[in-house]
Formats: C-alpha cells, sequence, structure tokens
C-alpha cells in the first residue's frame, strides 16, 4: 500500500514535471545549436538535456544529426533534405545557403545518439516498439536517463509497459550515486519476479560497498529467488503433467486392448505413429484445398486419425490376433512383426525422414503465469486433450452398452458368451476402440515432437511400462501410472540429466514390480494362476 | 535324433548311433574341413571357402549359440525373454574391453588409455576396467558379468512370482535401460560408438586370416559343445522338471518343488551361454556398440528359436542359420523388402508352424513312417 502510495505520488510529480517542461518551448533555436555545434562534452550534454523534454521535433532532429543530415552555415543550423533545407526548430522550408558544411560526430556522439534515440522509442506509438526500447534499457540502466524514464512512466498508459517501465526505473537508480536512492532500488527491485532482475541485483551486489544497501540487495536477491523457485518447481510439474498427459494417450489404448483382453499388442506404437501419420495427410489436404480454415485442420484430423488406426486395428485383429487368444508370448511376436511391416510400409510411402506437420497458429506461443514460467498452448492442448480422452473411454466402458459387453468378457467369456454375447465381435470392437484411442494419442503427438516412420518405438516400451505399472484391467491404475512417471521423471531429471532419469525411472519400475507384481491395482481374485 | 517322449522310464542316451555321426561330422566339418578350404585350397579354386564366408557363419553360429540359450529358458521352462541381446552385449564388452587395451600405444592418440578416454580428456583408467589387461580376468567377466547380472535379477524377478508376459516386457524394459546407460560417454564403454578397431588378440594380429580361423573353429565347438550340455541338461532329472514348470508350474509347486531354483539356475546358464556368444562375437565382427541391446535384436533371438522350433534344441540352430541367412541374402539383393519379410516371418511362424521347421520335419517323417507301416 505504502509503495503504491509513493508511486502515485511519483506519477503526480512527474506529470508536473512534463506539464512545467511542455510550457516552454521543446526545442528552442539555442538547443538545436548547442546539440550540433561545440565540443563533445557540451554537446552530449545538451543532447541530454534536450531529451528531457522531448517532443517530436527533437526527436527528428536527432535522427537527422545521428544521420548526418544536419549542416551548419556560419552560426545556423539547418536540416537538409533533397537539396531543401528546413529549420529544426519550426520545420519551415528556409533558402538553401550557400556555404554549407558538415558537422562531425565522433563514435562517442554517435553512441550517445543511438542512446538518445532509443529513448525517444520510449514514446513510439507502437507498444512493441516501446516494449522493446524499455527492455534495452532494463539491460543497460543508466542513472543520468532518470527523468526520461520518470517521463516516459507518466505518459505509459499499458499496464504491463508500465511495470516493466518502474522496473527499469528501479534498475537505473541501482547505479545512482545517492546511497537512499541505492536503498530506494533494491527494495523496489525486490518486487520483481524477473530472471533479468535477479542478474541485476547479482551484479551490483558485486560492486556495492555500503553494508546497509548490501543487506537489502540480499534480501530482495533471497525474495525474488524464492519467487523464482516457486516458478521453477510449478514448471516441472507442468512439464511432468504434460509427459503424463503424454504416456497417457500412449498407453490409454493398450490398457484396453492388453489390460481388458489380454493382448499384449508390440503395434501398438505403430498405430500411434499411423495416427500421426493420417494428421499429416489431412494437413496437406487442408493446405491444399482448403487453406481458408487451414487452422482448423487438427479439428478434421482427431476423428480421421481415430478412424484410420480404428481400422487398421479391426484389420490385424481380425487377420492375426484372433487367432492368438490365450497365447500371450505367440502374440507378442506376431504384432512385432506387425510393427516391422507397417514401420516399413510407412517408409515406403512417405519416406525415411521425418514429415513435417506444423501446429496451427492458434496453438503457437504461451499463457505466461509467472516471469519464468509460461506454458506452451500446445502443451495446454495435450493436456486438455488427454483428459478429454480419457473421460470419453470411461464413460464409454462404464455407461454404454457396448462397454457392458467389454467388461463382461473380460470377467468371464464363458458366461458372457451363455448370456448371448457374440464375444468375437466384442473383441474386434474392443480392439478397434484400443487402436483407434492410439490414432488419437498420434495426432496429439504430431503437434509436439517429430513425426517419422520410428515414431511408435519410442513409445512403446514407455506405455507397457504404464499399463504395467498402472495394473492390468484398471483404467484408474493407468492415470496414476501416467502421472506419477510423468511428474517423477521431469523432477529426476532436473537433478540427473534425461537418461539417468528414464534409466532411474525403469529401474524403479522393475523394483516395484518386484513389491507388487500387479500393479499399483491388482485385480482381485483367487485363481492360483493369477 | 532321439525319439522325443517326455514320460520315459529309464533315462535316454544322449544322442542316438545316427545322431553321434550326424554330431561328429558336423565337428569334422567345423573343425577340419573349413579351415583346409579356407586357408590351404587356392582362391582360385571352386573349392575355396572365402573369408566373407569365414565370418558371416563365424557370426552366425555365434547366434545360433544365443538362439539355444533361447530354446533352454523359452522352449524348455516357457519363460519368454526379451533380454537375452543384454546379455550377448555385455559378453561382448567384456572381451571388448580386453582389446581395447591390447591395442596399446597403437591408437591414434598413441596413449596407454583407450581413444575414446583420450577423447573425453580422462586421465585414469575408471574402476571398472581395473583388470582389463589381463585375459584370464576379462574372461571370467564374460561369465561373471551376465551370469551375476542374471542372478540378481532372475533371483528377485522369479521369487516374486513374475511370470509370462510380465517377465517379458520386464526384461525388455531392463535391456532398454542398459542401453541408455552404454550409449552415454559417462558409462566407460565408448558410448555411441562403442569399442572397435582392434589389434590383437593374445598379442597376435586378430584381423590375420589364421586368427579369423582359429576363432571360426573354437566358436564352432563351442556351439556345438553347447548343444550337448544343453542335451545333456534337457533329458537330465532337472530338464523334466523344467519342462513340467513350463507346463503346469502350480502343479508343480504342488507337487513339492520350488520352482523358483530350477527357474533361476536355467536362466543364469542361458544368461552365460549368450554372454560367450558375445564374447566370440566380437573379436570376429570387429565391434560392438550399445545397439546390440536395443530391444529389437533381443526379439530376434527369440524369432530365430521359433522358426527353428521350440523345445527341440536342434531347431533353434536351424533357426539362427535360416533366418540370418536369409538376412544377409535379402539385405543385400532386397533392402526395401527384409522387413517386410522379417515380419511376415514372426506372424506366419506364429500362426502357421507353432512347432517351428523342425516340428514339420518330424511331422512328415512321422507320417511317412506311419503310411510305410500300414
Amino acid at each position: 500500500m505504502v509503495h503504491k502510495t509513493i508511486s502515485i505520488f511519483k506519477t503526480a510529480v512527474s506529470i508536473a514535471s512534463v506539464l512545467v517542461a511542455f510550457q516552454v518551448h521543446a526545442l528552442t533555436t539555442i538547443e538545436a545549436k548547442s546539440i550540433a555545434l561545440g565540443e563533445t562534452d557540451a554537446r552530449i550534454e545538451a543532447l541530454n538535456k534536450a531529451m528531457l523534454v522531448a517532443d517530436e521535433k527533437t526527436s527528428e532532429f536527432v535522427q537527422a544529426v545521428a544521420d548526418d543530415m544536419v549542416k551548419i552555415s556560419g552560426d545556423n543550423v539547418f536540416i537538409v533534405k533533397d537539396a531543401k533545407a528546413f529549420d529544426p526548430v519550426t520545420g519551415a522550408e528556409v533558402q538553401l545557403p550557400a556555404a554549407l558544411e558538415d558537422i562531425i560526430n565522433n563514435n562517442r556522439m554517435r553512441g550517445e545518439l543511438d542512446t538518445a534515440l532509443a529513448a525517444l522509442k520510449l514514446f513510439n506509438k507502437d507498444e512493441s516498439i516501446r516494449a522493446a526500447a524499455i527492455q534495452a534499457l532494463l539491460k543497460d540502466p543508466d542513472e543520468a536517463k532518470l527523468p526520461l524514464l520518470d517521463k516516459a512512466l507518466s505518459a505509459e498508459t499499458v499496464l504491463a509497459l508500465k511495470s516493466q517501465l518502474t522496473l527499469a526505473r528501479a534498475a537505473a537508480m541501482l547505479g545512482s550515486a545517492d546511497k537512499s536512492k541505492r536503498m530506494e532500488a533494491a527494495k523496489a527491485l525486490a518486487e520483481s519476479k524477473d530472471p533479468a532482475t535477479q542478474l541485476l541485483l547479482n551484479d551490483r551486489l558485486k560492486i556495492e560497498t555500503e553494508p546497509d544497501v548490501k543487506a537489502q540487495l540480499q534480501t530482495s536477491l533471497t525474495k525474488i529467488q524464492s519467487t523464482l523457485g516457486l516458478g521453477d518447481k510449478l514448471g516441472i510439474v507442468f512439464t511432468g503433467i504434460s509427459l503424463g498427459s503424454i504416456l497417457l494417450l500412449a498407453a490409454l489404448g493398450l490398457a484396453i486392448t492388453y489390460g481388458l483382453m489380454g493382448v499384449i499388442n508390440m503395434a501398438h506404437g505403430e498405430l500411434i505413429m499411423i495416427g500421426a501419420y493420417a494428421t499429416y495427410m489431412v494437413q496437406g489436404l487442408f493446405r491444399n484445398y482448403l487453406p481458408g480454415v487451414f487452422d482448423w485442420y487438427l479439428i478434421a484430423a482427431i476423428p480421421v486419425a481415430f478412424m484410420t488406426s480404428a481400422l487398421v486395428g479391426v484389420a490385424l485383429e481380425r487377420s492375426v490376433i484372433r487367432f492368438l487368444y490365450g497365447r500371450p508370448l505367440e502374440t507378442l511376436l506376431a504384432t512385432w512383426g506387425i510393427s516391422l511391416m507397417l514401420m516399413q510400409l510407412v517408409r515406403s510411402i512417405f519416406g525415411a525422414q521425418n514429415v513435417g506437420v506444423e501446429n496451427p497458429s492458434w496453438m503457437s506461443g504461451g499463457l505466461a503465469v509467472l516471469p519464468n514460467l509460461s506454458l506452451p498452448y500446445n502443451r495446454i492442448f495435450i493436456v486438455l486433450f488427454a483428459v478429454l480422452v480419457l473421460v470419453g473411454v470411461w464413460l464409454l466402458i462404464s455407461k454404454t452398452r457396448l462397454g457392458l459387453f467389454v467388461r463382461g468378457v473380460t470377467q468371464n467369456r464363458p458366461i458372457a458368451s451363455c448370456m448371448g454375447v457374440n464375444t468375437a465381435r466384442i473383441d474386434t470392437y474392443a480392439f478397434a476402440l484400443g487402436s483407434g484411442i492410439a490414432g488419437l494419442a498420434g495426432c496429439a503427438l504430431s503437434q509436439i515432437g517429430n513425426v517419422g516412420p520410428d515414431l511408435g518405438q519410442s513409445y512403446i516400451v514407455d506405455s507397457f511400462m504404464v499399463v504395467v505399472l498402472g495394473g492390468v484391467g484398471q483404467l484408474a491404475g493407468t492415470v496414476y501410472a501416467a502421472m506419477g512417471l510423468g511428474i517423477l521423471n521431469k523432477f529426476l531429471e532436473g537433478w540427473a540429466g534425461a537418461v539417468l532419469a528414464k534409466i532411474a525411472i525403469l529401474v524403479f519400475i522393475i523394483i516395484f514390480i518386484q513389491k507388487r507384481p500387479q500393479g499399483i491395482f491388482a485385480m482381485k481374485g483367487r485363481s492360483a494362476e493369477a | 535324433m532321439s525319439s522325443e517322449q517326455l514320460i520315459l522310464p529309464t533315462p535316454a542316451p544322449l544322442l542316438s548311433r545316427k545322431g553321434w555321426a550326424t554330431f561328429l561330422m558336423v565337428l569334422i566339418a567345423v573343425c577340419l574341413v573349413a579351415p583346409l578350404l579356407n586357408l590351404l585350397v587356392p582362391q582360385s579354386s571352386i573349392f575355396h571357402m572365402s573369408d566373407f564366408a569365414v565370418l558371416l557363419i563365424g557370426k552366425i553360429m555365434c547366434f545360433a549359440i544365443c538362439a539355444l540359450a533361447m530354446d533352454l529358458i523359452w522352449g524348455y521352462t516357457g519363460i519368454l525373454s526379451l533380454g537375452h541381446g543384454l546379455f550377448f552385449a555385455l559378453g561382448g564388452y567384456a572381451m571388448g574391453m580386453y582389446l581395447m587395451r591390447q591395442i596399446g600405444l597403437e591408437g591414434n592418440y598413441k596413449s596407454e588409455l583407450p581413444d575414446f578416454m583420450v577423447f573425453l580428456d580422462w586421465k585414469t583408467l575408471p574402476w571398472h576396467w581395473t583388470g582389463s589387461a589381463s585375459f584370464v580376468f576379462q574372461m571370467a567377466m564374460v561369465i561373471l558379468a551376465p551370469g551375476l547380472l542374471a542372478l540378481v535379477f532372475g533371483f528377485f524377478a522369479f521369487r516374486s512370482r513374475i511370470k509370462g508376459v510380465y517377465f517379458s516386457i520386464i526384461t525388455q524394459a531392463l535391456t532398454y535401460a542398459a542401453m541408455l546407460l552404454f550409449f552415454r560417454n559417462e558409462t566407460g564403454f565408448g558410448g555411441n560408438n562403442g569399442f572397435t578397431d582392434f589389434k590383437r588378440i593374445l598379442d597376435i594380429p586378430v584381423t590375420s586370416q589364421n586368427t579369423r580361423m582359429v576363432l571360426f573353429v573354437i566358436t564352432g565347438a563351442v556351439l556345438l559343445g553347447f548343444y550337448l550340455f544343453s542335451r545333456w541338461l534337457v533329458q537330465s532329472k532337472f530338464g523334466r522338471v523344467l519342462q513340467a514348470i513350463r507346463d503346469a508350474e502350480t502343479r508343480v509347486m504342488f507337487s513339492g518343488y520350488n520352482p523358483v531354483s530350477y527357474k533361476l539356475t536355467i536362466w543364469v546358464i542361458s544368461a552365460v551361454m549368450c554372454g560367450v556368444a558375445g564374447a566370440l562375437y566380437v573379436p570376429q565382427v570387429g565391434i560392438i556398440n550399445p545397439s546390440e541391446m536395443s530391444p529389437a535384436n533381443s526379439i530376434e533371438i527369440a524369432i530365430w528359436a521359433a522358426v527353428g522350433g521350440r523345445a527341440t534344441l536342434i531347431g533353434p540352430i536351424v533357426g539362427a542359420f535360416l533366418v540370418n541367412g536369409a538376412k544377409s541374402w535379402f539385405t543385400v539383393a532386397f533392402p526395401e523388402y527384409w522387413l517386410y519379410f522379417l515380419g511376415a516371418m514372426f506372424i506366419a511362424v506364429t500362426l502357421f508352424l507353432p512347432q517351428g521347421i523342425v516340428g514339420l520335419v518330424r511331422k512328415i517323417i512321422g507320417k511317412n513312417r506311419m503310411e510305410g507301416k500300414a
């Protein structure tokens, strides 16, 4: 609250000072002359003075000086453009004097001019140019720019830029010779949640001599670090959830085919790949025939990917897998063979190289939650998509007639058959459903990674791990296992690196299975063969 | 071949008279004829055995040892391992470490350390390379590394009664984890590139024709030795219990046997056999890298056994030769279609040839005999 009052007060003061400044004429002939003529030191001083009351004429003039368009004739200064001379103050065209001399800008002067021009950008009408100018000043804070920043702060209307400006102001004050000002700046900067501020404070801490200020800097740094730490942790949790959703999508289909039906489908990864390639095909069709609505191709790709993979799944089930029910090890080998053939098929049709699947434009960019935590839209999309698919599958299995039949056949095939359930058909439907979900996973994965013939191979081991860890025959177990593995993986990655994290996870699963051979959620039963 | 009856009151002979004759012929072919054809018959002659053939057959014999090992654990005990590629690679790496030290100062960097360590700027050998200069020590490691890993892993897995597909998938995870580990440079096994550029074995140049022939003969002898050993093993009481475990593990338990020790023993034996195969493989092909541990390689071992015929011992050896022979021909003639063929083989064998080729042949012979008798 106190802080707010102070800043309002400051704003009031700076508005007043600007008003005063505007009462005087912005750029006077004397000023123009002193910027253009004389010793470099004097010119720089004049330039900085003029900057305080900068208006459009001043910036035009400074630009002209920087572009070597300002000429002098005796004691008069002109802006010369296309062999015409203009008065820098009034802007009116004047007679071109006969004897014109160039002004000489040495390197130091040029540097000052550039900074001045950059600072003038703080008043540009374009928001993005203003933002860039503020960033530039933040990186290279200079106490001399303080009055300028005050003025910009009072003129700024965009809230986000205003807070950036306050930050830049504090950063500039940090270099002040006045101890109290430095204290104030150090305090103000503690409110910032930007990694750049941390750097700034650290730099100052190295050269600071006053113990009071040093202590304050330290406190501010700790405060920032705790905020940043929170952001980092949340970031890890989010990437963990996003990885978990990917695992969930990849494993959900497997949870149905393996968990409910007991079919080891090693070609599951290839069904994911087919879904991704179906998305690629839809993207191509939209690009060629419907470029106007290209951004929405993904919506059309979702059912296409589902259907393509489901149809391939039906073909596999009818032609190979149904002959192997009850022989899991043989199924494993046969489906491995299928996966080899599918991979080679895709390689023959689309080539061995990865194909490009573009994100729709609404998916690029991200949602900035904290200054050091930005959630990419495509990751958010995956998480939401996984939730939708999960809810859909859950409804299908627990609420529909088909789901009832699938559960019935899973629990007791002969009895279900006696009750009039066509078990062979239910098998096909269930397998098609599992394959279709793999297709959906492929559609989602195409948005965040490479799409190539080997896409499925990288997910097959992971998805089996999820299903095995979660426990067979349970969707809830799959969800817990996927999320748990995703988050655990990302936290381990933080301190052990990606490869070691992966190894640690695999070892963890192996040990976990020792303790609970049936996974997190075991099906309860009395069978000795379980 | 002896008859394959399971309920025999008296132990059957190790091999029938005919079986011993065939065995001796193969032994002579590998240990005498092949060296003669390769080393003494001039290259121009039609009977000359090319170096390429020596390398190819030597390689396939190593694979056949793996297939034999797979048959013991899968065909006779009913445990499908998808991690045998790991044991193979471990044996190979143990041999490779010795071969790397034998390079001595002749590496690219003229250093006592293997080249990849110089490249990583390591100054001393890491701890696990301590005994690598000694041939005897590394040969012990060829057996101990896969053996101990199998013992520890198998003990925990079998004790908690993990079986069937669960076991298969966990072994796959194990080999996958090991592959990731060996791909890292920090592990100290040469990372991506593994070991290569070998110069000598036991101070003899490893690439010379004579050395290659010796390795070939040793590999053949080891394969035949392992075959006899396996034969003896499966015909013993131990082997009978294994088959009983395969067919009805719960009943074996109810009969008072503890399946864990049986499974663990055969699992370790099988792993060590694979390790030995790997150790013989590396000096012949001259390279070992982590891709040997990829899950695909381990599954291929299973298909060699399946194509030849599970629980027949001779079948997996035949299968290894057929599949790898086809592979070396296909990948030259139709590289595009090899994966189609391999994939189709996986499907066809599981669907139509559950007993493999040997099973098919026996069925045909049996039919003919019946008809002849009738």
